[in-house]
């Protein structure tokens, strides 16, 4: 299985738009994110059946090539559970993403481009196993972002482009310090990019304890990381519709990956020394953006505030560094980027039709437009951990990972995690029941048309990716806790459980 | 054996119901939609009496004890070897009474809402979402571990609010619909929080085991969870008082009971089933699941649930002594019956003779599910007649709704206590079981029972007897025979339910406990309850000032009792002024004006800096050439002098 | 009176040249610039002379290098001179204050 084709082929669609006519780019985009998706479904059946032979090391697939032998820089691609599980959450949420822009008015080739070329940048950083080839991934996407939301934004568009860009590069400066302490300082000898390399040799403590912050801060910026996270409100709800899916849904994950893959990985006995403050600002990202996300009018910002919320029990996860909790981390990654897909694109459905985001304008949806009134509520319920839906899966196994720490304050921080549960149902419900419920506020509301073929489409292969998460996690946490038990297996000689 | 399959297929049906009738149910003519679900919760019905019939006569009882079977368990989310949440059914014998019992009722709503419902706009959606809480509360019972109890809890809680909401454009039942979920949602964070508590030392998930392990002998668990504390509170209190919060919410016990009252927006049906009969008393059915290791490892936790469920018994029977709305005072005789069933338990021992109290809160579980649910019913009938839930737009009904006005009176009898019907065995077994642990509890328990027969028979009188009015509008029938037939089935077992001798089925420890007739211990009781009944008649049998003559010299007691002691007040303090305020809205002004001010006030600084060091590309050729010379002079005397 | 020695004509062409490099750095008019930079020119010129002459007077690769320097001293100055003129056309002044336009 040829992973630089996950690559390739969005690079080939993204050409193809660019010589197409107006019409056609947004076609060949489906075609293209279909195919992509097929291949990925195909990726997923070869990894269960190649990861579990004899012999198999961690990262299959694997395919080596010198690209700058000057500077030891490799073209080098791998799998393991984790990135085929974000690979999977990627296509899905692409695919869904072109589907909701099929209406999209002007510059359409542009649009498509500048989409098709961000899931191939997502899809580079998955698979890529050599750390400057992960921030070349990672840079690809930012640009295109830029554009998508100075362009065909809303709101104070070129205000949040600037700010989303500018803080992402600057998450992403950090990163490249970060890399260049491990390319020059670890222990292999000579300067090495290569992950599965340094991994094995490992990094001394020292250079670990300077270098980690940088990094883990860097991506952490990608993922809200409190305070850095203050480019999600802003950033998402001035953003088309796709594109705010794809923020969410991906970009955000991103960061979560590189935490994951690069900081801990690599970096074990530094990610156990700074545990406690990853723990603390994830808490703090958890709570205090659940009460933020209460008080929020626009229904996008709340949405994004939400995230940041979300986005904390990842890290918290990554924090508390057992198996069950780092796997817990990637499945709410899963979970989150395809509830938040959904989300956004309920609300792109919503405001499309009323030409307002604001709550308090809205009322008694459901009457006039039901299936996007459902697919807002599903999004929802999998916003508050409804057991049946993916978001009950992720947080009730970072909470069962986390409460096997012991120690004070990892115990209240769990708690405090816990108790995130009922403020967003508090705000879920609120925004629902003013939104959805109750009388029609406004008569105008009355012609408003119900969802098109294509967001019909969009959100039932979301909602198919939810529920099968939701419904039988079994096959999605066997995909990703041989990944998460290796990384956790990087700290040794620490004892953290009892 | 028993057959898991049968289980299976009666667990499954309704879920099948529900996503027939959700996503094709529009389309389907007439009641359809009605027919297919009734049908469904029908066969359900029929296989969980056989299930139980198999359970209790011929496979349960190995060597005198009912023991706990577990015929399904599948591996659902696995979190590390020893923990993961597995589907599984038990059959134990809660878990079958509940089947039966929830099968029943559900039932009975289905076939009453076949005539109720008639002519509803989404008459689809709501029979799905019937179906979609029978599912879940199937799956509660049947449930072998305890996060699978989670998973169901949740969903029934999810099936409560899309039946509550159901009338969606009446902004009273929005309100209701989410003030019960996120009520319901905060005990369930108590829920949570008891699970990985309990969990963590038992290092299992599964019920069987858990309580094996937990119940005090020489087991490590349980010395580790009982010496292991935090604020001087053992980790095992800890958890099962989070656990029983859990069930406090679901139960409306005081003061989570907040949602239970508000919940009457929702169709008459809907609160028959669930907020009566079947999701209230999940709670208990949570406690009497674990009750071995409430009642053996951790005495202080069952006392909780004891003055817990009483204090909810006697403070909402107060309240419904004053309620003028008849589903109001239906659902507050609700919370008060279900803290009999809580204070039951609580007082209970375990074993023999000890576990009395036990039997008698399931017995009473059992005997309520009946008669509550045919009261609810009848109301519905009722307010399907007049058009309005007051008791003051009712009275002298009992000539134009016969089968109701007898029926009515059946339930009436019932949740009074008088014999033989069937609420007097259950509540004498509940009393003979208080009197014997703790005589405090056993007092309020009579007074109560005292006001229960009162308040029960002034909504009676009021609305079959005193005065005769003119009905308003509406139909001079009393109602289709769909809507009479469950009535009339449900008032047989409210009588008669009664003689079913409990003891011999459903224990605490599984064993067979002998029931008796003690006259001597009943004649206070139900001489008691005919006190109230007497009171009732009195005042209410006919219309006249007496009743309001007494409020008002009753003065500020009955006003902060008809208020219901201001907790919903309280509440919306709590919540609007200080979580509202205080927390949230701080914390949103904070991340706008604090933290986005610094990003901002960064990007700030830097176009200062940028604007004043923009002066030295000045476009001047001189500024220019001075730089160009400094610069050369400078490098050449730092070459010269220091670096040579 | 002693001998004119190397330092006397070091420190004249010294003084010329910081005559010129201030003359170039404050003068106003763009002509009287472009004497400042001949002014520097020649003092090089000096310096490389005296050089020649003071330390190796048996080569002559300081006369050679004048030479030089006098030959591209005058073709700098016509192409500056051109330049001048050009910027009279657009600026209508030759004063190097109003030569800014190519500012932040």
């Amino acid at each position: 299985m040829n992973l630089s084709l996950l690559i390739l082929l969005p690079a080939i669609t993204s050409l193809i738009i660019l010589f197409s006519g107006k019409e056609q780019a947004k076609r060949i985009a489906l075609g293209g994110a279909l195919i992509q998706l097929g291949l990925t479904i195909f990726l997923l059946m070869c990894f269960w059946a190649d990861s579990n032979l004899p012999g198999a090391t961690q990262f299959i697939y694997e395919y080596n090539a010198s690209w700058f032998p000057a500077l030891q820089i490799n073209y080098h691609v791998g799998v393991d559970g984790i990135s085929v599980a974000m690979i999977l959450l990627t296509a899905f949420v692409v695919f869904a993403g072109i589907l909701m822009s099929w209406k999209v008015d002007r510059m359409q080739k542009e649009f498509f481009f500048l989409l098709t070329i961000l899931g191939a940048g997502a899809y580079g950083f998955f698979i890529s196993l050599d750390l400057f080839l992960m921030f070349f991934f990672l840079e690809v996407a930012v640009i295109p972002k830029f554009m998508l939301i100075g362009i065909w934004g809303s709101g104070k568009k070129i205000y949040s482009a600037n700010k989303l860009a500018l803080m992402l590069m600057a998450g992403s400066a950090l990163v490249l310090i970060g890399m260049f302490g491990v390319y020059f300082l670890s222990n292999i000898g000579t300067a090495s990019f290569d992950l599965v390399q340094i991994s094995a040799n490992g990094i001394p403590k020292d250079v670990q304890l300077y270098f980690f912050p940088f990094l883990f801060v860097g991506f952490g910026v990608f993922t809200a990381l409190f305070p850095f996270h203050t480019w999600v409100p802003d950033g998402h709800s001035s953003a088309p519709t796709a594109a705010s899916m794809f923020l969410a849904g991906i970009s955000m994950k991103l960061g979560g990956y590189g935490c994951l893959r690069v900081a801990t990985y690599l970096m074990p006995e530094a990610a156990e020394h700074y545990s406690w403050i990853i723990i603390l600002l994830a808490t703090i990202a958890i709570i205090y953006g659940a009460f933020a996300t209460m008080m929020q009018t626009d229904l996008k910002y709340m949405n994004a505030y939400s995230s940041v919320s979300h986005c904390g029990f990842v890290l918290l996860g990554i924090g508390m560094l057992t198996p069950t909790a780092v796997t817990g981390a990637v499945l709410q990654m899963v979970s989150h980027g395809l509830m938040t897909a959904l989300f956004f694109a309920a609300i792109g459905m919503l405001y499309e039709r009323t030409h307002t985001r604001e709550v308090a304008k809205l009322g008694g949806l459901l009457k006039v437009m039901p299936f996007i009134s459902t697919v807002f509520f599903i999004a929802g319920l999998c916003s508050l951990g409804l057991p049946g839906l993916s978001g009950f899966v992720a947080e009730m196994t970072v909470f069962v990972g986390s409460w096997e720490r012991v120690e004070l304050l990892y115990r209240l921080a769990t708690i405090l995690a816990c108790m995130s549960i009922v403020v967003t149902a508090v705000y879920i419900l609120r925004a629902t029941g003013k939104a959805m419920m109750g009388p029609v506020l406004n008569p105008e509301f009355n012609k408003l048309k119900d969802a098109a073929w294509n967001e019909r489409l969009a959100g039932v292969v979301l909602i198919a990716g939810i529920l099968a998460m939701g419904v039988m996690p079994f096959w999605l946490k066997d995909l990703v806790s041989p990944g998460a038990l290796n990384i956790i297996e990087q700290i040794n000689g620490v004892a953290l459980l009892k | 054996m028993i057959d898991p399959d049968l289980i299976l297929i009666l667990l499954f049906l309704p879920l099948l119901s529900f996503v027939i009738n959700g996503l094709f149910g529009r389309k389907l003519p007439g009641s359809i939609a009605g027919m297919l679900g009734s049908v469904s919760i029908l066969i359900s019905f029929l296989l969980s009496m056989s299930v139980a019939y198999t359970y209790f006569f011929q496979v349960g009882n190995i060597s005198g004890v009912y023991e706990s079977l577990v015929p399904f368990q599948m591996t659902w989310l696995r979190f590390s070897e020893n923990f993961s949440i597995n589907i599984g059914l038990l059959a134990d014998p809660i878990s079958m009474m509940m089947i039966v019992v929830v099968t029943f009722i559900s039932l009975m709503v289905h076939i009453f809402s076949l005539g109720y419902m008639k002519g509803e706009e989404r008459y689809a959606t709501y029979y799905s979402f019937l179906s979609l809480f029978t599912f879940s509360m199937l799956g509660l019972v049947l449930a072998s571990n305890i996060f699978q109890t989670y998973i169901f809890w949740e969903l029934v809680g999810v099936s409560s609010f899309l039946l509550i909401g159901y009338y969606y454009q009446k902004p009273s039942a929005v309100a209701a619909s989410k003030k019960a979920f996120i009520v319901t949602r905060f005990a369930d964070l108590g829920f949570l929080i008891g699970i990985l508590v309990l969990s963590y030392y038992s290092e299992t998930f599964e019920f069987v085991t858990l309580t094996e392990r937990l119940v005090p002998g020489d087991s490590e668990y349980s010395q580790a969870a009982s010496s292991a504390g935090f604020l001087g509170i053992s980790a095992l209190t800890w958890g099962l008082v989070m656990i029983f919060i859990g069930g406090a919410g679901k139960s409306a016990m005081f003061p989570l009971h907040i949602w239970l009252p508000d919940a009457m927006e929702g169709p008459t049906p809907v609160s028959a089933l669930i907020h009566a009969a079947t999701m209230v008393v999940a709670g208990v059915y949570l406690v009497a699941r674990l009750f071995p290791v409430f009642s053996l490892a951790c005495p202080v936790a069952l006392d909780v649930v004891a003055w817990t469920g009483i204090g909810s018994a006697l403070f909402a029977a107060l309240i419904a002594c004053t309620q003028t709305d008849i589903k109001r005072v239906l659902a507050y005789s609700t919370m008060s019956q279900i803290g009999y069933m809580m204070f039951a338990l609580g007082v209970s021992g375990y074993g023999g003779e000890e576990g009395l109290g036990y039997m008698a809160a399931m017995f009473h579980l059992f005997t309520h599910a009946m008669f509550k649910a045919l009261l609810f019913l009848g109301a519905g009938v009722i307010i399907h007649y007049v058009h309005s839930n007051d008791l003051k737009d009712m009275g002298g009904l009992r000539k134009v709704l016969p089968i109701t006005s007898i029926t009515f009176l059946i339930g009436c009898l019932a949740i009074a206590g008088i014999p033989p019907f069937s609420g007097f065995f259950s509540k004498e077994e509940i009393l003979l079981a208080s009197s014997h642990s703790n005589f405090g509890i056993y007092i309020v328990a009579l007074i109560t029972a005292g006001l229960t027969a009162f308040y029960m028979f002034r909504l009676y009188f009021s609305i079959f007897w005193s005065k005769k009015i003119e009905v308003n509008s509406g139909h001079r029938h009393e109602g289709s025979f769909s809507m009479l037939a469950p009535l009339l089935i449900l008032a047989v077992f409210a009588a008669i339910s009664g003689f079913i001798p409990f003891g011999s089925f459903v224990t605490s420890d599984g064993t067979v406990l002998e029931t008796h007739f003690h006259l001597e211990f009943s004649i206070l009781p139900v001489s008691l309850s005919v006190a109230g009944i007497f009171f009732a008649w009195l005042l209410y049998k006919n219309t006249s000032s007496v009743p309001g003559r007494i409020a008002d010299t009753a003065g500020t007691v009955y006003k902060v009792i008809y208020k219901k002691f201001y907790i919903d007040e309280v509440y919306e303090f709590i919540t609007k002024k200080i979580i509202f305020q205080l927390i949230a809205r701080p914390a949103a002004w904070f991340d706008k004006t604090i933290v986005d001010g610094m990003v901002n006030t960064a990007a700030a600084a830097t176009q200062v800096f940028s604007l004043s060091i923009s002066g030295f590309q000045s476009g001047k050729l001189q500024h220019y050439a001075f730089y160009f010379i400094g610069g050369a002079i400078g490098l050449a005397l730092l070459f010269i002098y220091y670096l040579s | 009176m002693s001998p004119i020695g190397l330092n006397h004509m070091l420190i004249l062409s010294t003084a010329l040249f910081f005559i010129g490099v201030y003359g170039f750095l404050t003068r106003r008019n763009l002509v009287t610039l472009l004497m400042s930079i001949e002014l520097i020119l020649n003092s090089v010129n000096i310096n490389f002379l005296a050089f020649n002459k003071y330390l190796y007077p048996e080569k002559l690769d300081g006369l050679f290098f004048s030479l030089f320097i006098i030959a591209i001293a005058a073709a700098e100055a016509a192409v500056a001179i051109a330049i001048i003129i050009n910027l009279y056309r657009s600026h209508q002044s030759i004063d190097v204050e109003d030569a800014d336009s190519l500012r932040y």
